[in-house]
């Protein structure tokens, strides 16, 4: 449980939080048309006449969309209800050009399922925790309306009318804003895994209702809830859940009631606000949508939707634990984002393959380096370096020769800088440059001869129990060799002579 | 000199093409005759360059030797509910009124690739709403018949009355209906013509100004059960831009005509002997299951038991899926605006629809909203949702034993315009037999029987199993060849 | 169930129909009319039975995803879809400025 608790003028606070995610379905056509979902047309350039509700128009299902709401239904473990169909949400709206959405209410495609966030003890998430998803259903994006082009009238764009949303609905599980956030992030990192959503969230490809009650610690009943529209980031969702507790617990302590209503997340402010425009939108009359028939999903269907699912987040992390060794933390990191895991295993491949070691053995370098060492010097160099430059092929090269003991950690670093600033090949910087370090065990035992002959007093020191002058011998050991030796030979030279 | 007008849609096809006559010389008469005909207002917009280029297209094709489409030369009307591209297309109503669709519906477009043209949009029942022609905007439409030693003007019947005056006047030898619980039907029937309405699926719904979506079927209304075969063949097919359109190969109807009925079945159900039933519909019922049993069909009696529900049911579900359908209507994007001083975006919108629906459509939108609304879905929806299937169980429990269902098609002939106006129920048992097959998808027509008394015609009604159009028509041309209805109005417009 | 000239003027708001006093009027006891005949439904016993969801058994086809492939049906043709809009400017349809 989390222990997020609201201090009021009158006492203790708990918080209950849905989320109803709506997530743009990455499809090329419309959900119930040809027009395409590409992003930042002309207005109304991507409107068919289906979309623009012209007389006599009908809808027919994209398969791609139903396609991907299935198998985002998997990826979270969800009943895939293999009859469903679509209902009409009537309402009156100007970015609305049917009178109804095709939604479904009586019988979504998804049914039950779930999701982990993870314990994240800094932001007050003691523990995994599971929040559990009511449903997944498809239904049709709403247009556009702006507001500031001319002094009387607002204009209407219906580009976006009529493209696939997946509306993802959790149940009240969550308690802080915290996890809020938590839970939009995993939403959208599985969604992306699975391909369904670009969970591009400045485009409006993720936006979030936001319900939001309170209640007193001890309470059992579920307060009033309010539900605020189309909040469009995770640092929004939780400044409105913020403000809605603040302003709830206002209201009742000082002796009002919280009205059920819909509000609107104004960024700029963080505050929430009623929405004047909604005021009566309270009975959809939700009927089946005659023009449709129901969808019935067969099994090559679904076996294919399974089929084509990509190893999903959880079982990507525990893998990277339980097999490649890394660290949680390591594994986490990696595996947040499509982007980065990508990057990893593709690097990860080309190091196991370039040195001829199975993945496992250099996973940890590899995560390293990809974690830590080769974002430090990207960011370091800033705009002086390219990182189109850092194909994998050049940093497995880098962690390749860094691995075969002829680069040092140092130099691995300065190689790397000079792949992103010049785009030349590291085993040619590291010949051209003199960056790299001598293992050649002959050059080294005469270098190391001649410190111990130099230093027979300390050698004696050193065998009379004075353990720590082996640092002394390494650094100058290093020193003879300019840095350039393989500290790894190094040690092991001085510890046979040394005996 | 030949009078096309008197010619069936076949005959003018097989005219053309065998070169007796040319399509231009068809379309001229037809275009005159429709232009004399204005006291009918059986058609909205007419459009005479339409029905010529197409003719000429068909004239050059014939002289250049090429293959002449089923309709090629066949000039017809047009139901105002079908889109066709940049000709107003308004549902006969104030809210589309000048609304040019740029597009083509499936089935006009259907026809028009058949090489028929088109003379103009017919009237019709303002958005198909009604049994009488009298809520078309642009005025009702006159029956061409009169009662023996009357003058009153009586309906054409509705809602394809347009359909159904211009056909029985000879304006045009056939004419595209649309029928939700009876539209094609009943006018056919009280117009002294045949009509079918297909299995719902068969004829695609794109393009077709939508009343009630799980309703709603294309079909002809022509002189004759051949003219219907041969046009509804035209007009059915699979389109993938139509969820519920059925994906199955057009037979060839007209080819397959066959009257005779020797091991075929004739139910006859008890339940449609309403008590009061008018005696000339009683006897013309009575009449058809002879001519039946003359073309060699058994006849039997069945049971629909929940016939009684059907109308209820479907002044549930038809105006639910209206409201719906018809909340399109907005002012925004087409057709009509009513933008009050100082209105805001709802306040037009209520402005708009108030002044563009007629009474009877916003009576509907109204019943379905209410029907729709939180509290009453279950009751009212959900509940008439359980008896149309109870409705479609009955026909399909029957269809085991029968081929074909034999019924009156409306419970009175033709009445006078304005003579039910006051009673909108009243109005609505028109349908009363025509409705339970609407509410089963079946295929059903309706065939000219007789004559009343005052000199009015009758139909008969077949109702058909799911996708045996071809039985109904068969059951049809029995009857046609034995009632020999030649009856026609007599030129008063 | 009957109606009340409230819930008429409820419905009829919920529809956007503006309806003044005299079609009010007319329009309740026409409506209570029709409900009093549609009520009859509720003899019917029917709860072994299921609503109808497609008149002529199928299953729903899908598309596929392609943008475009028939103009009947895809996108692109702005001014066809903006030809009979009472007001369009500059590309969009313009309608009463809505405060949201
Ligand atoms: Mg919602
Ligand atoms: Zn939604």
């Amino acid at each position: 449980m989390s222990n997020y608790r609201v201090h009021g003028a009158t006492g203790e606070w708990e918080v209950v939080i849905g989320l109803e995610v709506h997530a743009q379905v990455t499809s090329k056509a419309k959900l119930f048309s040809g027009a395409s979902t590409a992003f930042g047309a002309e207005p109304n350039s991507q409107v068919s006449l289906v979309d623009a509700a012209m007389p006599g128009m009908l809808p027919v299902p994209n398969r791609e969309c139903i396609r991907q709401a299935v198998r985002t239904g998997m990826a979270i473990e969800a009943q895939i209800n293999t009859w469903s169909r679509f209902d009409r949400k009537n309402y009156f709206y100007a970015d609305l050009p049917q009178g109804y959405q095709i939604s479904q209410l009586y019988h979504p495609l998804v049914g039950e399922g779930q999701l982990v966030i993870e314990a994240d003890e800094k932001a007050g998430i003691p523990e995994d925790k599971v929040i559990r998803i009511e449903r997944i259903h498809v239904e049709q994006d709403a247009g556009k309306l702006m507001h500031d082009q001319h002094p009387t009238m607002s204009y209407v764009d219906l580009n976006r009318t009529g493209v696939a949303l997946m509306e993802i609905v959790s149940r009240p599980d969550m308690t802080s804003p915290a996890e809020a956030g938590a839970y939009i992030r995993k939403l959208r990192s599985i969604l992306r895994y699975v391909g369904s959503c670009d969970g591009n969230m400045e485009e409006g490809s993720m936006r979030a209702d936001v319900n939001v009650s309170v209640r007193r610690v001890g309470d059992t009943e579920l307060g009033t809830r309010t539900e605020t529209k189309n909040v469009n980031s995770v640092r929004f969702v939780m400044q409105a859940i913020e403000h809605e507790v603040q302003r709830q617990i206002d209201v009742i302590e000082d002796g009002g009631t919280v009205v059920q209503e819909t509000r609107l997340f104004d960024p700029n402010t963080g505050t929430t606000r009623s929405m004047r425009s909604k005021e009566d939108a309270h009975d959809y009359r939700y009927f089946p949508d005659p023009d449709l028939l129901p969808v019935v999903l067969h099994e090559d269907f679904l076996e294919e939707c399974r089929a084509s699912l990509p190893e999903l987040p959880d079982a990507k992390r525990a893998r990277y634990e339980n097999e490649l060794g890394l660290t949680p933390y390591n594994a986490r990191e990696l595996t947040a984002e499509v982007e980065t895991f990508a990057r990893f295993e593709t690097l990860l491949a080309a190091t196991a393959k370039g040195i001829g070691k199975p993945e496992k053995d250099v996973a940890t370098q590899v995560a390293n380096w990809s974690l830590s060492v080769a974002p430090g010097v990207i960011k370091a160099l800033g705009d002086e370096g390219d990182p189109a430059n850092a194909t994998a092929e050049r940093q497995a090269a880098i962690l390749d020769m860094q691995a075969k003991g002829e680069i040092s950690g140092g130099q691995a670093k300065e190689i790397f800088e000079i792949v992103l600033k010049e785009g030349r090949e590291p085993a040619e910087i590291a010949e051209t440059e003199g960056l790299k370090q001598v293992s050649d065990t002959g050059a080294i035992e005469a270098a190391i001869d001649e410190i111990l002959a130099n230093n027979q007093d300390k050698v004696e020191q050193y065998k009379g129990g004075k353990d720590k002058l082996f640092g002394f011998f390494v650094g100058q050991t290093m020193k003879a060799m300019q840095g350039k030796a393989n500290p790894a030979v190094v040690n092991q030279i001085l510890k046979d002579k040394l005996g | 000199m030949t009078d096309f007008t008197q010619m069936g849609l076949k005959a003018i096809r097989d005219g053309v093409a065998a070169g007796d006559f040319t399509a231009r010389e068809v379309a001229e008469a037809h275009n005159d005759a429709v232009a004399a005909a204005s006291e009918l207002n059986a058609f909205i917009v007419a459009t005479p360059d339409h029905a010529l280029a197409a003719a000429d297209k068909v004239d050059a094709a014939r002289a250049a030797g090429e293959e002449l489409g089923p309709m090629a030369g066949v000039p017809i009307g047009m139901k105002d509910l079908f889109a066709t591209k940049g000709v107003q297309t308004a549902a006969a109503s104030h809210i589309l009124e000048g609304f040019k669709p740029p597009y083509e519906s499936t089935v006009s477009q259907k026809l028009w690739d058949a090489g028929a043209g088109m003379l103009g949009k017919l009237n019709m029942d303002q958005f198909a709403m009604g049994s009488s022609n009298e809520t078309s905007y642009f005025g009702n439409v006159a029956s061409p018949w009169k009662k023996l030693g009357s003058n009153a003007t009586l309906t054409p019947g509705g809602s394809s009355g347009g359909s159904s005056a211009a056909v029985a006047a000879r304006l045009c030898p056939a004419a595209t209906g649309t029928d939700t619980g009876g539209s094609i039907r009943q006018p056919a029937a009280i117009t002294g013509i045949t009509g079918i309405k297909p299995t719902y699926g068969r004829c695609s719904r794109w393009g077709i100004v939508a009343f009630a979506s799980s309703l709603d079927q294309a079909g002809p209304m022509a002189r004759s059960v051949e003219d219907c075969a041969i046009m509804l063949g035209a007009m059915a097919g699979f389109d993938p831009k139509d969820s519920t359109s059925i994906d199955a190969p057009v037979p060839d109807w007209a080819g397959a005509l066959d009257s005779n009925l020797e091991g075929k079945t004739v139910g006859i159900p008890r339940e449609y002997h309403v008590d009061g039933m008018d005696p000339e519909i009683e006897a013309s019922w009575e009449q058809g299951k002879q001519w039946l049993r003359d073309a060699g069909a058994k006849v039997v009696d069945i049971s629909l038991p929940h016939t009684k529900y059907a109308l209820p049911a479907y002044y549930i579900i038809a105006p639910a899926e209206a409201s719906s359908n018809l909340a399109r209507y907005d002012g925004v994007r087409y057709g009509l605006r009513d933008l009050p001083e100082g209105a805001g975006l709802q306040d037009m919108y209520a402005a708009t629809r108030s002044d563009g629906f007629g009474d009877e459509v916003k009576r509907r939108i109204l019943i379905g909203t209410y029907v729709l609304s939180a509290g009453f879905y279950d009751a009212y929806y959900t509940q008439a949702q359980k008896v149309r299937t109870l409705v479609q169980k009955d026909f399909m429990d029957v269809f085991e034993q029968v081929d074909v269902i034999l019924t009156p098609t409306t419970p009175t002939a033709a009445f006078a315009l304005g003579e039910k106006t006051d009673d909108p129920l009243s109005m609505y048992l028109n349908d009363v037999f025509s409705v339970p097959a609407s509410l089963a998808g079946l295929p059903a027509m309706s065939v000219p029987a007789t004559l009343t008394q005052d000199g009015l015609p009758l139909g008969l009604h077949l109702v058909g199993k799911p996708m045996d159009e071809q039985g109904v028509l068969n059951a049809g041309l029995a009857i046609e060849q034995r009632a020999g209805f030649t009856a026609q109005p007599e030129k008063w417009w | 169930m009957s109606v009340t000239r409230e819930e008429v003027a409820k419905i009829a708001s919920l529809a956007r129909i503006s309806m003044d006093e005299a079609a009010l009027d007319h329009m309740v006891p026409e409506l209570n009319n029709i409900l009093a005949f549609v009520e009859q439904l509720g003899e019917v016993d029917t709860s072994a039975v299921e609503p109808m969801t497609a008149v002529i058994p199928q299953e729903q086809r899908l598309r596929d995803d392609v943008v475009d492939a028939d103009p009947l049906t895809g996108g692109g043709r702005r001014d066809d879809v903006l030809a009979n809009a009472p007001v369009a400017e500059h590309g969009f349809f313009g309608v009463p400025k809505v405060i949201e």
